[in-house]
């Protein structure tokens, strides 16, 4: 009997204040794709980490074919032929995707050529097709996730992880993938596939171990012998739907409260970011935005929040054109922002809490240029408790909280001022099980009492439970508007590959 | 404001040329070193200072030992040395670039004038004389000019080669340019990210204590306080004209050599301009660039390292 390719036995990993692994078993076979499963902090990329070398694990071994490694550096992982692919690539965007794939084991003198046709040779016989020569800012996610794929083949990776492959492909592109990982694995490699999407895992993956707090509570179960339920069970620990029956309707819609017509942004690039974007939003309503990341979501959020400007087209709040206003005339119309980017837009994580909760409404604090702390100490306690935000003390620095007290603190702030639209940009990304049911129920409540909601969601699920009406956008278009009711997911999936 | 009348005359279209050819020299020299400590993703604004040391310790070891040579290897080492406190401090120890390296300019200043304070204006000289190449330095024109210039001018022009060579075309210079680009991709990728800035640091010092060493040894001829001139920050603005590029920033030192060399023989062509003006236009010529830069920069990515100026942790979570 051969020796597993993989195997971390009882892996411990503790971070200042945090214990990211307690003990963490996990067993692959050669020539197999293990899926390793969890919730967001359930530990499963820190696990993979002390796998790839990035970190040392403070317990515990890792044995490759049954010799015992330490690794003090991702360049010994991949000399024992352990490769990561994370979920931030590591490419560099100026160089060719030849240069980066042979950066770190390229022969001493590198003729341009002669690299860019062994490295077409290489991607040929995995069957994705490669232009070597492009440099890498001109690719699209997934083609990017392919050159880090090519990197690991490179070196002659026998295990390769994946970190969450598929948050940025459209389901057809992931479907290629699965293809490449076949491949991959009928040439006895093995496949380490880091995932929470259920579906996924049961139609790629041999084999699953699924982590919860940081331990192992199921290892190396059969596919083939469980159903998704099973796997969402182990994966949360009680049977809980997070998103469920919450969108049963109170109130009817009212009027529309926001009004984008015809609008269009140009990014950073000079492309037309969102080309020619109309969508309405009623009083008592959720408008859901699908789409996979980069298809001109952000864009199309900051010109409603003011913080990019249109192209064409009006925005229209509550009746007042308000396509050229400034940001601060927009709250002061009532529109709520949450912005995607957490702590670059929305909050500032080296300052006190209190400064994060006042940073909207601090002229209501200050008498003439002076703030008045006393009253902006107060607010903020009152939002930290109103909102269930946990903290320590309100003078803590932000950076203290966990994500879902981040976002909690961030929707506080947004909703405090009785807003009539809010417009929420992945509200519960990145958030556990608890943190994404408390998001979800505070946009129900204000749609409850009137307030349109705009909501842009990766997470087809959520959006179909909670939206009213779905709008895909795909490259900046919008590519269809379903009724979750009756939509399939197979339908609006096509909607976001562009496919018509 | 321009005055008198222009007159052409041999002697001074060759005075011009041969001077545009020794400000380019020592302007390439500084600015070839700090492209290689950019490119691995470090600014380094200890130019001036740099440059102050190597002609310092240039000029005092070429009359010490009567070889101009060894002074300019001399001027390479100490500045390299110099170098590596930024090293230590900026790359080592993740401190703020700018101000470690504006530090440095202080202190290569005042450690030069302090340590060379015996040596102002001593009489002794140990200097390079120009080379003329046989055979073509008689050919009229082009071997007066180019082919009879200093020994250092060659080996600038080497320097220059090699490092072309280096980047574009080894292993060590991928390494180099991803570690300038993103230090953790290069990381990851098994470069090791401080040694690689560190040494790209100290051979970008030792290139400015060459450039240094030339000034002492050569175009000036001695050594007293301010002779670098500003010199130094002339080349740390050639490096972003000649947007990173070894051989556009050789291109960038002949032109702004040219100004230096303009400024100081306008004389001989009958006609005089505000030297002030013509000092000031490398910076103009810079900035032009920034705006074509910043003006490309919408449709794809800045010629600047990405992660120029970015200090670099492993463990970060």
């Amino acid at each position: 009997m051969s020796h597993p390719a993989v195997e971390l036995d009882g892996i411990w990993k503790r971070f200042p204040g945090v214990i990211a692994n307690a003990g963490a078993n996990l067993t692959v076979r050669p020539g197999t794709v293990h899926a390793v499963l969890g919730e967001n902090g359930a530990g499963k990329t820190t696990l993979m980490n002390c796998l790839a070398g990035v970190y040392l694990p403070d317990e515990g071994a890792v044995r490759i074919d049954g010799n015992e490694m330490k690794f003090s550096s991702p360049a010994d992982a991949l000399a024992a032929g352990v490769g990561m692919v994370h979920q931030e690539f590591r490419l560099v965007p100026t160089f060719t995707v030849a240069e980066n794939v042979v950066l770190g084991s390229a022969p001493r003198l590198i003729s341009r050529t002669e690299i860019n046709k062994s490295v077409a040779e290489l991607a040929e016989r995995f069957g994705f097709s490669a232009e070597p020569d492009r440099p890498i800012w001109q690719l699209s996610m997934g083609e990017r996730q392919r050159v880090e794929i090519l990197k690991a083949l490179w070196r002659d990776a026998r295990v390769l992880i994946l970190d969450e492959p598929t948050a940025v492909l459209t389901p057809q592109e992931a479907e290629d993938l699965g293809r490449v990982l076949r491949q991959m694995v009928s040439e006895g490699r093995s496949v380490i596939f880091i995932s929470h999407k259920l579906d996924e895992v049961t139609s790629f993956c041999d084999e699953a171990t699924i982590l919860r707090g940081g331990a192992t509570v199921a290892a190396s179960v059969d596919i083939h012998d469980v159903d998704s339920a099973d796997l969402a069970e182990l994966m949360v620990g009680e049977s809980e739907k997070s998103t469920e029956a919450n969108a049963e309707r109170t109130t009817g819609m009212g009027d529309v409260v926001l009004s984008v017509d015809h609008v269009s942004v140009i990014d950073s690039r000079g492309l037309k970011a969102v080309d020619d974007v109309s969508i309405d939003v009623r009083a008592g309503e959720i408008v859901g935005v699908a789409g996979v990341a980069g298809n001109g979501q952000r864009q199309l959020t900051d010109a409603i929040a003011g913080l990019e400007s249109c192209l064409s087209g009006t925005i229209t709040l509550l009746g007042d054109d308000l396509t050229t206003a400034p940001p601060r005339a927009r709250f002061g119309a009532g529109l709520a922002y949450v912005p995607e980017d957490r702590l670059g837009v929305g909050l500032a994580p080296k300052l006190p809490i209190t400064e994060n909760a006042v940073m909207r409404d601090y002229r209501q604090m200050s008498r003439g240029p002076i703030l008045l702390w006393e009253r902006a100490k107060e607010f903020s306690a009152r939002l930290v408790e109103a909102f269930e935000v946990k903290v320590g003390r309100v003078e803590d620095r932000l950076a203290s909280l966990s994500g879902g007290n981040l976002q909690r603190l961030l929707l506080g702030r947004e909703l405090s001022s009785s807003p009539k639209v809010v417009v929420a940009s992945q509200p519960t990304r990145g958030l556990d099980v608890h943190g994404v049911a408390a998001i979800q129920r505070l946009l129900i409540e204000q749609r409850d009492q009137g307030v349109g909601v705009l909501m842009v969601s990766e997470d087809l699920d959520e959006l179909l439970v909670l939206s009213d009406r779905i709008v895909v956008m795909s490259e900046g278009r919008v590519a269809g508007v379903f009724d979750p009711r009756e939509a399939t997911r197979a339908e609006i999936g096509a909607a976001m590959a562009g496919v018509s | 404001m321009i005055l008198g009348s222009l007159v052409i005359t041999e002697a001074a279209v060759i005075g011009l040329v041969v001077a545009t050819i020794q400000f380019a020299t020592l302007l390439y020299l500084a600015a070839l070193g700090e492209t290689i400590t950019e490119r691995a993703g470090v600014l380094n604004l200890g130019v001036e200072g740099m440059m102050a040391i190597g002609a310092m310790a240039g000029y005092v070891a070429a009359v010490a030992t009567g070889s101009p040579w060894i002074g300019l290897l001399v001027g390479g080492l100490a500045a390299g040395l110099l170098a590596l406190v930024h090293a230590i401090t900026a790359v080592a120890l993740g401190a703020d670039q700018v101000v470690s390296g504006l530090a440095l300019t202080i202190l290569g200043l005042g450690l030069a004038n302090f340590l060379g304070a015996g040596y102002t204006n001593d009489a002794r000289r140990a200097l390079f004389t120009n080379i003329n190449v046989p055979g073509i330095s008689d050919i009229p024109w082009v071997g007066e000019t180019v082919f009879s210039a200093s020994p250092v001018t060659y080996v600038a022009v080497a320097l220059g080669v090699l490092t072309w060579f280096v980047l574009s075309r080894t292993s060590i210079g991928l390494g180099l340019r991803a570690v300038g680009e993103s230090a953790s991709t290069a990381d990851a990728a098994g470069h090791g990210v401080t040694a690689m800035r560190m040494s790209a640091v100290v051979i970008g010092g030792a290139l400015a204590g060459f450039s240094g060493a030339y000034l002492s040894l050569d175009l000036v001829g001695h050594w007293s306080e301010g002779v670098t001139a500003g010199r130094g920050w002339i080349a740390v603005a050639l490096v972003i004209f000649g947007a990173w590029k070894p051989g556009r920033v050789a291109a960038g030192a002949l032109l702004f050599g040219f100004t230096i060399a303009l400024r100081l023989r306008l004389q001989p062509f009958g006609i005089s301009f505000s030297p002030i003006l013509l000092s000031m236009l490398p910076y103009l010529l810079t900035v032009g660039v920034l705006v074509i830069i910043s003006y490309r920069a919408r449709n794809q990515p800045a010629p600047a390292p990405a992660g120029l100026g970015i200090a670099y942790r492993r463990e970060e979570r």
